[in-house]
């Protein structure tokens, strides 16, 4: 996947001045929020959408909740949206007697098999083929033993398109808001947002507030460096570009925050908050590609997800943030320029500032050994004795020792060295 | 709901971002070469398929000869060149009754040669979701409706009332099942357009 | 010309041999090396173990040690990128002007004395794994994920040695897994990521491995070792200086 995003920005010699265009815009944004966000509700309104505001989940899902409700819905489609994963809408909805398909073929996969999303854009890429041919032969009927990724397609599609078409609401996420225009931008490669948009006579779109943008203009920024950025596509199949409701037909727009305007408000970690969404931080970061993403247990995984998982629940991801090599790769991938390894850093100082562990006493007791040249040289060479002495069964029950053979040691360090040679 | 909205419009002011300025447009974004060209190779490269007519007047021969026009037994048309089937409107104002559509036939807005995407006015159609029911999806593009890229394009839309548009490129896709792609996800299972005057 | 030698911690105490080629390397083109037994860490490692006021106080003494206005030249790209980029936000304003006189020892060579090449000889396979630091912090080299020009400075020192053969590993400047802290915090994906590099460069042809990060190189040789692997390890600075591969 990094190898074809590469390919991909390659192909546009000014992918750099995009990019530093898309952070500006981004930040610019966010700077202006509130007047934004005035903007977009005022135009939506003023298309014939609803606009609501959720201050947090348990709001959002009531919102939701009620907009379902009140006009009788018992079954609804949904496409791909991080943001109702983060307010566990679905779970909230069906047991309340409200069916949700989720309509993504990776989302309806880890839905049937009862699992959250391992990546933001790839959500069954834990699986394997024959596992989602048996699960759609106890699910979806289909014959036992197909494997065939075509096959499988298929036997999705049909029973999609039927829940499509019975469906009585649409909820889908948003990729982008239109502040200029009161505009909903969504993009998928399947077009199953299009059908839950379209088809039944009810559209619920749930955004968080960062995702705004001032101009339709400049969505020619963005999603020339999305698609790019996600899989290496130019563009997907279908950007669609929602403003108002269907004749006959009721939009419906939830606003919500849930952590958004307490992070705008954290000088160091409020960049985050420009994040597209392409995964491409998850595709390049050499940590995540070897530990997958349920190790992260957050709705959104790999660097981005770190840095809000961390900033949302910090005792909960506490080790989110130490799980990461800091080798920058992540920030140079980034279509928005966030600087992740840096608030990475940032967070990793108010997690231990928080410690009270042997861990913390070695680190700052390492700290002030460091701090006097003389207390240096003697910490070192008593620290180098005593490695030179220790027996290899102590040594590979260290965390270093475990998997690195013991280093030679020097006779001298060079500063003993330096101070022989007369310098 | 109204304190929601209060409290969260607060909360978003009280952050005290430091000020930041939209970036000025900054010049020209490069984008020459064939236009056409360009196109028909993005084009593919999205799993679509591009073909030429050199004038309008061709266009309906043109679409005969589709495979995908000479296996559908009925085809809906929305451009005023070609005339499809006789659909009637409670036909379509009921969805499950265009179950199987095997082919619509739309204009084209604009088109794009960077990604070989094309701008379709939904909103404009009796039934949006045609544009994804249908098994197999022709879009009609006079070539010089042909902009370079992203840019050229918005600058030629307007969103001022309601409508749906929508840029497409290619045919519905997925790559979630191992990450190995199948053609015709959950929309058309493909995409042709018609490059009319080139 | 005068500079001042930053040697790292871990280089004077288990590494000598990089600063003295370093001192060496720098001698031969005529300058003259200063180093101030003040110094003792750059605060690095503690800034990113999440204690930013230990790092600040090693920081300032970093900054006593080397008052004035010789640039101060260090063979370890991760050390050089913490004095330049994270002086100023630790210790403020003031710091500026250190911050900008600190070099990565290769970058001083190439655009401080304009040095293109180095001579010797030195007729072996050697795969480079640039340090992150470097490559994305410092401009060392063009970093894979960018659209732009091709260049790389250590490369193209190493190049430029007699009978040197730089060989291309796949995935070039992916991570080695080092990462400071991130070696003993995960210390099962650190060795991983670092055998993954060994296997590249393996299987690029690689008889020599080298970086501007010694760090990198002891948590690489480590690997090594206990795998059995017939790579040796050598910094850069060994390498420029001339000094043979170790048996």
């Amino acid at each position: 996947m990094r190898a074809r995003r590469d390919a991909a920005a390659a192909a546009l010699p000014e992918w750099e001045r995009l990019r530093e265009r898309a952070a500006a815009i981004r930040r610019h944004t966010l700077a202006n929020l509130g007047a934004y966000l005035e903007e977009f509700e005022r135009n939506a309104t003023r298309l014939g959408a609803h606009v609501h505001w959720a201050r947090d989940a348990a709001e959002h899902n009531a919102i939701v909740e009620g907009i379902l409700r009140e006009r009788g819905v018992r079954r609804a489609v949904k496409s791909k949206s991080m943001l109702t994963e983060e307010c566990g809408l679905n779970a909230h909805l069906e047991a309340r007697g409200i069916e949700v398909v989720d309509t993504d073929l990776g989302e309806r996969i880890v839905q049937l098999r009862r699992e959250p999303p391992s990546h933001i854009v790839l959500p069954a890429v834990h699986l394997r083929r024959q596992e989602v041919g048996a699960l759609f032969h106890e699910h979806l009927g289909s014959a036992a033993g197909l494997d065939d990724p075509a096959e499988l397609a298929e036997v999705a599609r049909r029973a999609l398109r039927a829940a499509f078409l019975g469906a009585q609401a649409g909820l889908t996420g948003v990729n982008f808001a239109l502040a200029e225009s009161g505009g909903l931008v969504i993009c998928t490669n399947e077009g199953n947002a299009d059908l839950g948009m379209t088809l039944p006579p009810l559209h619920v779109a749930c955004l968080g507030i960062e995702k705004l943008l001032p101009r339709a203009a400049d969505l020619a920024v963005f999603l020339r460096l999305l698609a790019r950025s996600a899989t290496g596509q130019a563009i997907t199949a279908y950007s669609s570009h929602v403003h108002g409701p269907r004749p006959g037909g009721e939009l419906h727009v939830v606003l919500v925050d849930n952590g958004r305007s307490a992070l705008l408000a954290d000088a160091e970690l409020r960049g985050a908050l420009a994040c597209i969404r392409c995964g491409a931080c998850l595709n390049t970061c050499p940590v995540y590609r070897r530990s997958g993403g349920h190790s992260y247990a957050t709705p959104v995984a790999g660097p981005i997800g770190s840095v809000l998982g961390a900033a949302r629940e910090p005792e909960r991801h506490a080790s989110l943030p130490f799980a990461c090599s800091l080798c920058g790769s992540c920030r140079e991938v980034c279509p928005v320029r966030i600087d992740l390894p840096l608030q990475l850093v940032a967070l990793r100082g108010r997690l231990r500032g928080r410690e009270r562990t042997p861990r913390r006493l070695a680190l700052r007791l390492a700290a002030a050994a460091m701090a006097r040249p003389a207390l240096f040289e003697g910490a070192a060479r008593l620290a180098r004795g005593l490695l030179a002495v220790l027996p290899e069964s102590w040594w590979r029950r260290t965390p270093w020792g475990r998997g690195r053979a013991r280093p030679p040691l020097p006779r001298r360090s060079f500063r003993e060295e330096w101070r022989r040679r007369g310098r | 709901m109204d304190a929601s909205r209060a409290a969260i419009l607060a909360a978003v002011r009280r952050a005290r971002t430091e000020p930041a300025p939209l970036p000025p447009d900054d010049g020209a974004w490069p984008g020459a070469g064939d236009l056409a060209e360009g196109f028909a190779r993005a084009c593919a490269a999205a799993g679509g398929r591009c073909v030429r007519v050199p004038e309008a007047a061709g266009l309906e021969a043109a679409l005969r000869a589709l495979p995908e026009a000479a296996r559908a037994a009925r085809i809906y048309s929305a451009h005023p060149g070609f005339a499809g089937a006789h659909f009637a409107p409670d036909e379509l104002a009921e969805p499950r009754r265009l179950a199987g559509l095997e082919l619509a036939v739309l204009p084209g807005v604009l088109g794009v040669a960077e990604s070989g995407a094309v701008w379709v006015d939904a909103g404009a159609l009796p039934q949006r979701a045609v544009l994804w029911l249908a098994e197999h999806l022709v879009l009609a593009l006079p070539a010089a409706d042909l902009v370079p890229q992203l840019h050229a394009a918005y600058a030629r839309l307007r969103f001022e009332g309601p409508g749906f548009g929508v840029f497409v490129a290619g045919p519905s896709k997925t790559a979630d099942i191992e990450q190995s792609l199948v053609v015709g996800a959950q929309g058309p299972r493909s995409t042709t357009v018609m490059l009319v005057g080139a | 010309m005068r500079a001042a030698l930053f040697v790292p911690c871990y280089v004077d105490q288990l590494w000598p041999e990089v600063a003295l080629a370093s001192a060496d390397l720098l001698e031969r083109f005529g300058v003259e090396v200063r180093f101030s037994p003040e110094q003792t860490c750059c605060g690095q490692p503690f800034l990113n173990a999440g204690l930013p006021a230990e790092a600040r106080a090693l920081a300032q003494r970093c900054a006593a040690a080397f008052e004035g206005e010789e640039p101060v030249v260090c063979p370890s790209a991760s050390c050089a990128a913490m004095l330049r980029h994270q002086l100023p936000r630790l210790l403020g304003a003031g710091s500026a002007a250190l911050a900008g006189r600190v070099y990565e020892l290769c970058e001083f060579l190439v655009d401080e004395l304009g040095v293109r090449a180095v001579g010797g000889r030195f007729p072996r396979r050697v795969g480079l794994q640039p340090g992150c630091h470097g490559v994305r912090e410092l401009g060392l080299a063009r970093p894979s994920e960018r659209v732009g020009p091709d260049f790389d400075k250590v490369g193209a020192l190493l190049a430029s040695v007699g009978g040197l053969e730089l060989v291309a590993a796949a995935r070039g400047d992916e991570c080695c897994g080092f990462g400071g802290s991130f070696s003993v915090e995960e210390p099962e994906v650190s060795c991983r990521m670092g055998l993954d590099r060994l296997a590249a460069l393996e299987a690029a042809g690689a008889e020599v491995l080298t970086s501007t990060d010694a760090s990198c190189l002891l948590h690489l040789r480590g690997l090594a070792e206990r795998r059995g692997s017939a790579l040796r390890m050598m910094h850069v600075a060994e390498i420029l200086a001339g000094r043979e591969p170790p048996p």
